[in-house]
C-alpha cells in the first residue's frame, strides 16, 4: 500500500480511540450505579443477609405476586382489546384510523400522575365507586395499566399487521370459508405473535416497575413496596432493586429474542 | 347477451369502497372506544372541566390565573429546567454513543449489547433508579466514599448534593441517554452509504460531508428525539419522588401531593396544573410528530 | 476511436475479499470520449471494478490511471470522476439546484459561477425551472437526471454510471438511456456504464466488456459481441441462442450431423475429427421458414410451440431423430401463413450462421 493509504488507515485507527473513550465513559456511567447497588446489598454483616431477608419476607412475595398477576391481566386485556381493533381499523374502517391513533397517542401526552388523578376523581364517588373496594381498586389499576400499554401494543400490532399483508390473508381465508373468529384466532393472531409478544414483555416490565399509579391507588404492588423499603431499611432495598433490574433485563432479553424472529418492533420506553 | 353481475358481497367481505352507504362497521371498534372512553377520555374530561370550575361549581378562569402563584411558577420553571437539561445532555451524549457503535469504526458486535442494555436502562427509571443513585452518590455512596478515601475529596463538603436539582438532572440522564440511543440508532442507520459516497465523489471532505449532508439530514430526528426526551422527563414522577420527596418543586410530585390531600387548598387549581402539564406534553409530542414526518420524508 | 493513447487504463486490476475473489486480472484501455459498458450477471465483478475506478474500493493489486496519472491509491474525493448511483443518492435535505451545485460548493467556487453552471446543467437535462424542488417531489426518472447533472457539474474526467436505470420503469429506461448517450456525445466525456441489461449495453456503447465471475470474457464493439462471441458464456448471455449437440462428419468443410440431419457450416473445424462431439449454436433470427438467397441449410421437425409476440412469431420445433429443440423468430409479415401445432415443417438458415461453442459434448439445451 502506498504511503498515502497507510496514513489514511492509521488516522482511522487513531480516530477510533476517541470513540472507545466515549463508549467506555458511557458504559461506566451506566454500570457504576448498578455496581454500587450490588455492593450495598452485600454490606450486611452476614453475607447475603439482605437477600435472604428479602426472599424470606412473605410481603415481598405477595407484592411480587400481586404485580405479576396485574401484569398478566393487563396483557390479556390489552391484547384482547388491541389486536381486533387494530385489525378492524386496518381492514374495515381505515377512515377511523386517525381517531384510533390519536387515542393510542394520548397516554404519551397524559403523565401517569395526571391519569391517576383523573381516575380517582371519577371513580371515588357515585356512580361507580371503584376506589372504595379492594377488587374495584385493583380493576382500576389494571385498567390504568392497559391504558399505559396502549401506545406500544397498538404500534407493535399495527406494524405487524402491515408487514403480513393482513388484507390478502383475510381474503384468502374468507374464500376458503372461514368466519371472523376463525380468521382472527387462527390466521391473524398467530402471524402477529412476535409483535404481540414484544408488546407483552414490555408491558410486563412496565407493570412490574410501576410506582405512581399503584401508590396513589393504595395497591399492594411491587413498586410501592420497594419505595417503602427504601425509606425504612438500609440494605434490603439494594437487593430488591437488583432483583427488579434483573426482571427487567429478562423481559428485555425476551423482547430481543422474540423480536428477532418477527416484525413489529417495540421501542422500549416505560415508567419513570 | 350476458349481464355481468357484480359479485355478491356477503356480510363478511371487506368493504372496498369507502362507505357511501350507511356503514355499521365502526361498531367493530366499540369495545376499544368504550374502554378508552371510560378509563382515558372520561378522567381527562373530568380534569378539563374541573379546571374551569371553582369551589361553588360555577365556570371560572381563576384556576388558570392562579397558576401564576409563585410556588406554582417555580414548579413549572424547575420542572422545565430539569427536563431541558437532562434532555440536552441525553441527546448530546446519546448521539455520540450511538454514533460510536454504528459509524465510528468500532467492532460491529458492540451494537447489539448496547442497544439491548439501552432498552433495559431506559426502563430502569423510578424507585430502583433513585435508590441506585443514592447508593452511588449519596452521603455514604460508593463513589462518594471512594473519592473521599482515595482523593480526599468529600463531595458533600464541596457543596455537591445528590438531593438537589443538579442531582436530579444527573439521575434523569440515566434513562434519557438510553432512550436517545434507541431513537437515534435507526436514524443513523438511515444515513445511506450512497450519500456519503456521492459527497466524497463530488469532492467533499468528511467534515464537509457531515456539515452539509449528514447533520442536516439527521437534524429532524435529533430535534425530535430531544423533544421526546424533554417530554419523557417532564412527566416523570416516581424517580423525583423517591429521591427528593418533595423538596425540589417538580410538577408531577406536586400533583401527587395534591392527590393525597388538598395541599393547594383548591382542587380546581390542581386540575389546572394537571392541564398545564398535559398542554406542555401535547405541544412536545406534536412537535415530535411533525419532525418525525419530515425525517421520514427525507429518508424515502 | 482514434490512435490516441488510452485515456482510462486498467492494468492487472485484481480485488480479493476474504470470502472470494471479486475481480481477477482486469485489463482495459479506454480511449478518450469512449462509451464503455461493463455487461454481466449479478456478482460478475462489474460494479466492484467500477467502484475501484471511483476509489470506493482499493484494488488488491494492479493499477488504474486516468489521463496518464496513476490514481490507484488516490482517495475518492481527489479523483475528479463523476459517479451516478443506482439509487440516485440525491441529498434529501437540498433542493435540485443545491444538489447539482454541491460539488462546486465544496470546491469553494464563487456563488455566481455556481448558479451559472447549475443553470447550464438544468438546461442540459431539460429540467430548467425545477431547481427549487426537492428530490422527494420528483419522479424516479427526473431524480436520475438530476444525479447525472450533479456528477457532470464538476466537469469530471471520467463519468461512471452504476446501473442507473434499473430502478426505473421500462419506458422511462429507454428514453432516459438515449438522453444519457446524447449528453455523453455532446460533452465528449469518457464514460463507463455498468449494466446487466444487454439491450442497454448493446444499444449505447462504443465498446462492451462482457464479464463473468470476475473475469473478462470479451471486449469489443457491440456488433462483435453479438455476431462473433468469443466464448460460450458471451454467446449464451448476449441475445437468444439455440444450442444443439452434433457429431462431426467432415471437419474440413464443417459438415456436422444433428441426430441424423446433416448441415454444412462452411467453415473448418480445427482440432476436431470425424465422429467427435461438438456443440453449436444458432441465433433464432437467422432461421426462417422460406428459403432465402443463402439459406441453404435445412432442418426438419415438428412444431411443438407457437407464440404470437406481435411483430414476431416465435416457433419452437422438435427436431427429428431426437435432435433437440430449435426456436426461431420470424417477422409477422402480412400474408404469412404461420405453421400449426403438430405440423411438420422445414426451416432454413445459412450455414455460416452456426457458431461453435465448444468441442466437447454438451447437454442438449433448448433456448
Amino acid at each position: 500500500m502506498s504511503e498515502q493509504a497507510a496514513a489514511r488507515s492509521a488516522q482511522r485507527r487513531r480516530g477510533s480511540a476517541i470513540w472507545w473513550v466515549v463508549l467506555l465513559v458511557g458504559v461506566a456511567y451506566f454500570t457504576v450505579p448498578l455496581v454500587a447497588t450490588l455492593q450495598f446489598s452485600l454490606r450486611t454483616k452476614v453475607p447475603f443477609a439482605a437477600y435472604t431477608n428479602v426472599l424470606q419476607d412473605p410481603v415481598f412475595w405477595s407484592r411480587l405476586g400481586y404485580s405479576a398477576m396485574c401484569a398478566v391481566c393487563t396483557i390479556v386485556l390489552s391484547v384482547a382489546l388491541v389486536v381486533p381493533t387494530a385489525y378492524w381499523v386496518r381492514l374495515k374502517v381505515p377512515r377511523l384510523r386517525p381517531v384510533v391513533e390519536f387515542i393510542t397517542l394520548l397516554p404519551f401526552v397524559i403523565p401517569p400522575v395526571v391519569l391517576v388523578f383523573g381516575l380517582i376523581r371519577v371513580y371515588s364517588g357515585n356512580p361507580i365507586p371503584l376506589v372504595a373496594t379492594e377488587l374495584g381498586s385493583t380493576a382500576l389499576l389494571v385498567a390504568a395499566y392497559v391504558v399505559l400499554s396502549l401506545p406500544y401494543m397498538y404500534r407493535a400490532v399495527d406494524t405487524g399487521l402491515r408487514s403480513i399483508d393482513s388484507q390478502s390473508l383475510t381474503e384468502a381465508a374468507q374464500s376458503l370459508g372461514a368466519g371472523w373468529p376463525t380468521i382472527i384466532l387462527r390466521v391473524i393472531l398467530p402471524n402477529v405473535r412476535g409483535a404481540v409478544l414484544s408488546g407483552a414483555f414490555l408491558t410486563f416490565a412496565i407493570v412490574m416497575g410501576e410506582f405512581t399509579i399503584a401508590n396513589f391507588l393504595f395497591r399492594p404492588a411491587f413498586g410501592p413496596y420497594l419505595s417503602l423499603l427504601g425509606n425504612s431499611k438500609t440494605y434490603e432495598p439494594a437487593a430488591v432493586s437488583l432483583i427488579s433490574f434483573g426482571l427487567t433485563w429478562v423481559a428485555m432479553a425476551m423482547i430481543a429474542i422474540v423480536g428477532r424472529q418477527s416484525r413489529g418492533r417495540v421501542s422500549a420506553v416505560g415508567v419513570r | 347477451m350476458t349481464a355481468v353481475t357484480a359479485t355478491a358481497t356477503t356480510q363478511d367481505a371487506p368493504d372496498a369502497r369507502p362507505g357511501s352507504r350507511r356503514s355499521w362497521a365502526w361498531l367493530g371498534i366499540l369495545p376499544f372506544l368504550v374502554f378508552s372512553g371510560l378509563f382515558l377520555l372520561l378522567p381527562i374530561s373530568f380534569l378539563v372541566i374541573g379546571s374551569f370550575v371553582d369551589r361553588s361549581g360555577s365556570l371560572t378562569l381563576q384556576n388558570y390565573a392562579d397558576l401564576s402563584r409563585p410556588d406554582i411558577v417555580l414548579a413549572f420553571r424547575t420542572t422545565i429546567e430539569v427536563s431541558l437539561v437532562s434532555a440536552l445532555a441525553g441527546t448530546f451524549v446519546g448521539f455520540l454513543m450511538a454514533y460510536a457503535v454504528i459509524l465510528a469504526g468500532l467492532p460491529k458486535w458492540l451494537r447489539a449489547p448496547l442497544v439491548t442494555f439501552a432498552g433495559v436502562a431506559s426502563n430502569f427509571a423510578g424507585v430502583p433508579l433513585a435508590l441506585a443513585f443514592i447508593f452511588t452518590l449519596g452521603q455514604l455512596g460508593l463513589v462518594t466514599l471512594f473519592l473521599r478515601d482515595t482523593f480526599g475529596i468529600y463531595l458533600y463538603q464541596q457543596g455537591f448534593s445528590l438531593y438537589t436539582q443538579v442531582g436530579l438532572e444527573l439521575v434523569y440522564v440515566y434513562f434519557q441517554l438510553p432512550l436517545m440511543i434507541l431513537i437515534i440508532a435507526p436514524a443513523i442507520d438511515g444515513l445511506k452509504r450512497d450519500w456519503r459516497e456521492a459527497a466524497e465523489n463530488l469532492g467533499a471532505s468528511p467534515r464537509q460531508y457531515w456539515r452539509y449532508v449528514a447533520l442536516p439530514i439527521l437534524m429532524p430526528s435529533l430535534m425530535g428525539a430531544a423533544i421526546l426526551l424533554f417530554g419523557n422527563a417532564f412527566g416523570a414522577q416516581a424517580t423525583a419522588y423517591q429521591l427528593t420527596g418533595g423538596t425540589i418543586p417538580i410538577l408531577a410530585v406536586k400533583i401527587g401531593a395534591q392527590i393525597s390531600g388538598d395541599v393547594l387548598r383548591n382542587v380546581g387549581l390542581g386540575y389546572a396544573m394537571a392541564m398545564g402539564m398535559v398542554v406542555v406534553m401535547g405541544v412536545a409530542i406534536g412537535c415530535y410528530i411533525v419532525l418525525q414526518r419530515k425525517a421520514e420524508r427525507w429518508s424515502r | 476511436m482514434s490512435a490516441q493513447p488510452a485515456f482510462l487504463v486498467l492494468r492487472g486490476v485484481r480485488k480479493e475479499f476474504p470470502a472470494h475473489v471479486a475481480v481477477q486480472g482486469f485489463d482495459l484501455e479506454v480511449p478518450r470520449g469512449d462509451f464503455v459498458s461493463f455487461l454481466g450477471p449479478s456478482g460478475c465483478g462489474k460494479t466492484t471494478t467500477l467502484r475501484m475506478i471511483a476509489g470506493f474500493e482499493l484494488p488488491t493489486s494492479g493499477t488504474i490511471s486516468i489521463d496518464g496519472q496513476d490514481v490507484s491509491q488516490t482517495s475518492p474525493h481527489d479523483r475528479n470522476v463523476g459517479m451516478v448511483f443506482q439509487s440516485y443518492a440525491l441529498f434529501p435535505n437540498m433542493n435540485v439546484a443545491d444538489n447539482i451545485g454541491f460539488g462546486l460548493r465544496v470546491r469553494h467556487v464563487k456563488k455566481d459561477a455556481i448558479r451559472r453552471k447549475v443553470g447550464e446543467m438544468l438546461d442540459l437535462i431539460h429540467l430548467s425551472g425545477k431547481g427549487g424542488q426537492y428530490p422527494y417531489e420528483l419522479s424516479g426518472g427526473m431524480q436520475q437526471r438530476v444525479a447525472l447533472a450533479r456528477a457532470l457539474a464538476i466537469e469530471p474526467r471520467v463519468l461512471l454510471l452504476d446501473e442507473p436505470l434499473s430502478a426505473l420503469d421500462a419506458k422511462i429506461r429507454v428514453s432516459l438511456r438515449q438522453e444519457i448517450r446524447a449528453i455523453q456525445r455532446q460533452l465528449g466525456i469518457t464514460t463507463v456504464y455498468v449494466t446487466h441489461d444487454q439491450e442497454e449495453a448493446l444499444s449505447l456503447s462504443d465498446t462492451v466488456v462482457v464479464m463473468s465471475e470476475g473475469r473478462v470474457e470479451q471486449v469489443g464493439p457491440p456488433s462483435a459481441i453479438y455476431g462473433t462471441p468469443a466464448t460460450a458464456f458471451v454467446a449464451r448471455f448476449v441475445g437468444q441462442l439455440n444450442v444443439l449437440a452434433a457429431t462431426v462428419v467432415e471437419p474440413s468443410v464443417g459438415r456436422i450431423s444433428v441426430a441424423g440431419q446433416e448441415i454444412v457450416m462452411r467453415k473448418p473445424l480445427p482440432g476436431l475429427v470425424a465422429g467427435s462431439s461438438v456443440t453449436v449454436a444458432i441465433r433464432p433470427e437467422t432461421i426462417d421458414l422460406d428459403a432465402g438467397a443463402d439459406a441453404s441449410e435445412r432442418l426438419q421437425g415438428v412444431v411443438d410451440d407457437l407464440q404470437f409476440l406481435g411483430p414476431v412469431i416465435r416457433v419452437r420445433l422438435r427436431l427429428d431423430g431426437d435432435g433437440g429443440t430449435l426456436q426461431m423468430d420470424t417477422f409477422n409479415r402480412p400474408g404469412l401463413v404461420p405453421p400449426e401445432l403438430g405440423q411438420r415443417i422445414t426451416v432454413r438458415f445459412p450455414g455460416s450462421a452456426c457458431m461453435v461453442l465448444d468441442g466437447s459434448s454438451g447437454a442438449q439445451e433448448g433456448p
